[in-house]
């Protein structure tokens, strides 16, 4: 069974800075780690690898600036087998579809993958649309907000998700992807073993040539959206605290919804 | 300083660090107050890979040596030496094993052990015995292919909690301190009971028990090495691992050193803070040099220790190792909750518990007293072997 993760790396910090002129992210003297929900992605893989130590592969991929390796020797040193590093000048710049069409070419490159786990979400560009964007374009059933990974069968998960409406249990027949929250495990720690192979471990770096993808097809050129601006949101100044019994709280709320026409009131 | 250790050694100290601060330092106060078995904490050091760390690699261990096991438990001391207790007495459990075991135990009970799926426990204690060993009446009769053992063992490290026990009992009771010898208990086999976990006044999350052993049942093959040589097993281990009881004792004062630094830095009295205070500069000076000291005085013995297999002075060495350090633990840690003053002796604080914990480093693996003695009769063997005269 052959495991693909897919990593991203962001900024250390929670309070991400914009640079007011690029719109971008300000990244130089930040500190970057592993987004989070790819932590809790990685080690729902390896909780899988823990069944089957001998039959499970995990690669762990990333698309990003060279020093995003980091993030994939993080994941070898916790037990994930293999590693590609996507890093290209022609990468720079791509929105969620360009990222998802550049991941989705190096899976396909990668061979034969049976399950694809992502994060929820990255904490920085915070779209969660990755994931479901990949499978689409691998042309792979997804579940979002997994919690919970069991088989039902060896090609058949039995997976829990949680969503605003409740949560669901379905069936999905592999090959599949999902994406994961942190309700999958808590992230191991590093091997002293593993940690040694990952620092002696040469990652591939694949770019557009070893692709075969156009310089049209990827990063700011291969994106339909760019970003124009990008702002703190300003803050709500009007607060009402409404105070009372549940019951007055209640009618008071409706009386000032009414008052703003809100539709339907 | 920089100790020249190797990028192995170094990465060794790295991961246990992590586990300290990312999974010991946020429950150790909690694991305190409850008197909690760390298992949790135990899962995150099998999957590091350090319960292997001086297990051969043909039973899947590192196969590394003294210096290494010391590195890993100063770190963890750092986090709290209940858990580098719980995580050290496994490796102690294990060493008469790595020793004298023959090829068939060792292919048994290396394997998980390195791995961390069991813990293991060494059982020397008994009421009547501590300090002098050879009073131990715990028996061990052979009866066709099984031993049977007869007695009770007193605070016992991960009592309870470890699948696999290093026992010593007496074989042969008219052979005095070498009619002992060495077994592997398994939890489970039959005719052998736990006590109820002791209250401690530290390391309350490490488990201390009672055994017992009434008519308690295990194949002759469990013996280690053979018959007569407990005593010997139980002194080759501690030389060993009393270094790594020195080695808790110098991460428990680096944490004390650490946590008082800050401290002083940032209380305010008399409009400054109280490091500028010279009393408070020079006690921190002195637990520096303190911790340093011991340190360096292990850090050269186990590399010592570890180059020349059968040293003679090796019990020597090892006690000092083990006195020196864990009276520098108990000095740093006393001195912690004095700079920290009422802070320090709140539970809110980590340094109360310090020195709680501490006091332990200078009773088991043997008391200090009994560590001296072993070092002043060495010195008088040494001397008396020496022809030249120092006196004029
Ligand atoms: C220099 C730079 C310029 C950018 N310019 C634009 C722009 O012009 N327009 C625009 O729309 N966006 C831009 N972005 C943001 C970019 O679109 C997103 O960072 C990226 O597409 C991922 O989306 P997300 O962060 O919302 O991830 P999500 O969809 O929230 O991530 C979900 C999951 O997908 C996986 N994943 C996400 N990204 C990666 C990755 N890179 N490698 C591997 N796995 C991944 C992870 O498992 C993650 O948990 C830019 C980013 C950078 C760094
Ligand atoms: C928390 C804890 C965990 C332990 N874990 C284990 C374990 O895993 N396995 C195990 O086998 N044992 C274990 N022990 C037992 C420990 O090794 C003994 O407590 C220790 O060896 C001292 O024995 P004692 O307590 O009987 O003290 P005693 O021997 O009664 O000594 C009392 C005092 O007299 C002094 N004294 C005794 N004889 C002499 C002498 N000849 N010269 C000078 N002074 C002397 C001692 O130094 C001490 O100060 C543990 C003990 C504790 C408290």
């Amino acid at each position: 069974m052959h495991i693909v993760v897919c990593v991203k790396q962001v900024p250390e910090t929670q309070n991400v800075k914009i640079d007011p002129t690029t719109n971008t992210l300000v990244r130089q003297g930040v500190a970057s780690m592993m987004n989070p929900f790819d932590r809790f992605a990685l080690e729902a893989a390896l909780r899988i690898k823990d069944m089957d130590r001998d039959n499970v592969n995990i690669t762990v991929i990333t698309m990003g600036p060279p020093q995003a390796k980091e993030v994939l020797i993080d994941a070898l040193s916790r037990g994930a087998d293999d590693a590609v590093l996507l890093s290209d000048q022609a990468f720079a710049g791509a929105d969620t579809w360009a990222t998802s069409y550049t991941l989705a070419s190096a899976i396909r490159k990668l061979g034969s993958v049976d399950l694809i786990i992502c994060g929820k979400q990255a904490i920085d560009g915070d779209t969660a649309q990755v994931g479901p964007e990949l499978a689409t374009l691998l042309d792979l059933p997804y579940a979002t907000y997994v919690s919970r990974i069991e088989f039902l069968e060896p090609r058949v998960l039995k997976i829990t998700r949680q969503t605003d409406e409740g949560t669901a249990v379905w069936k999905v027949p592999l090959p599949a992807l999902l994406t994961v929250l942190k309700d999958v495990g808590i992230p191991r720690v590093r091997s002293y073993r593993a940690t040694l192979r990952a620092r002696r471990y040469e990652v591939p770096i694949w770019g557009i040539s070893d692709l075969r993808l156009s310089k049209e097809s990827v990063g700011l050129k291969g994106s339909f959206t760019q970003v124009i601006k990008v702002f703190s949101p300003q803050r709500a100044k009007d607060r009402t605290f409404i105070e009372g019994s549940v019951s007055e709280q209640a009618a008071r709320l409706y009386e000032l919804l009414k008052k703003q026409g809100v539709p339907g009131l | 300083m920089d100790y020249f250790l190797t990028e192995e050694q170094r990465l060794l100290q790295e991961i246990a660090y992590e586990i300290v601060k990312e999974r010991i330092r946020p429950v150790r106060a909690e694991l305190d107050e409850k008197e909690e078995f760390p298992w949790a904490i135990m899962r995150d050091l099998a999957q590091s890979d350090l319960f292997g760390i001086w297990i051969p690699k043909e039973y899947g261990g590192l196969g590394m040596g003294i210096l290494e096991n010391c590195l890993v438990v100063e770190q963890l001391a750092r986090g709290c030496i209940g858990i580098a207790t719980t995580f050290a007495a496994s490796g102690l459990g294990a060493y008469p094993i790595v020793l004298f075991g023959s090829d068939e135990l060792k292919r048994k009970y290396l394997p998980p052990i390195a791995r961390g799926e069991k813990l293991a426990a060494f059982a020397l204690t008994e009421p009547g015995a501590g300090s002098d060993v050879s009073a131990i009446r715990t028996r061990a009769v052979r009866v066709g292919d099984e031993y049977i053992l007869n007695g009770t063992k007193q605070w016992i490290t991960n009592g309870g909690e470890a699948d696999i026990y290093s026992v010593f009992a007496i074989t042969d009771p008219s052979k005095g301190p070498r009619g002992a010898s060495c077994f592997v208990v398994e939890k489970g086999d039959p005719g052998f009971f736990f006590g109820k976990k002791e209250k401690k006044l530290g390391i309350r999350t490490s488990a201390t028990r009672e055994l017992v052993f009434n008519d308690c049942r295990i194949p002759r093959s469990r013996l280690i090495g053979k018959e007569g040589l407990g005593f010997i097993i139980a002194m080759k281990t501690f030389d060993k691992s009393r270094p790594g009881i020195g080695a808790l004792g110098v991460g428990l004062a680096q944490e004390a050193l650490d946590i008082s630094v800050e401290y002083a830095r940032k209380r305010i009295q008399f409009g400054k803070p109280i490091i500028s205070f010279q009393v408070i500069q020079h006690k921190i000076a002195d637990m520096a040099m303190k911790i340093e000291a011991a340190r360096a005085l292990i850090y050269s013995a186990a590399r010592y220790l570890d180059t020349k297999a059968d040293a003679p002075d090796a019990s020597k060495i090892a006690a000092m190792c083990k006195v020196f350090a864990s009276d520098v633990a108990v000095q740093v840690a006393l001195e912690a909750v004095q700079v920290l003053g009422g802070y320090g002796y709140m539970r809110d604080y980590p340094v109360e518990k310090l020195l709680r914990d501490s006091k332990i480093l200078q009773i088991y693996e043997g008391t200090n007293e009994i560590q001296r003695n072993i070092i002043g009769q060495e010195l008088n063997k040494e001397y008396g072997r020496i022809k030249e005269s120092f006196i004029r």
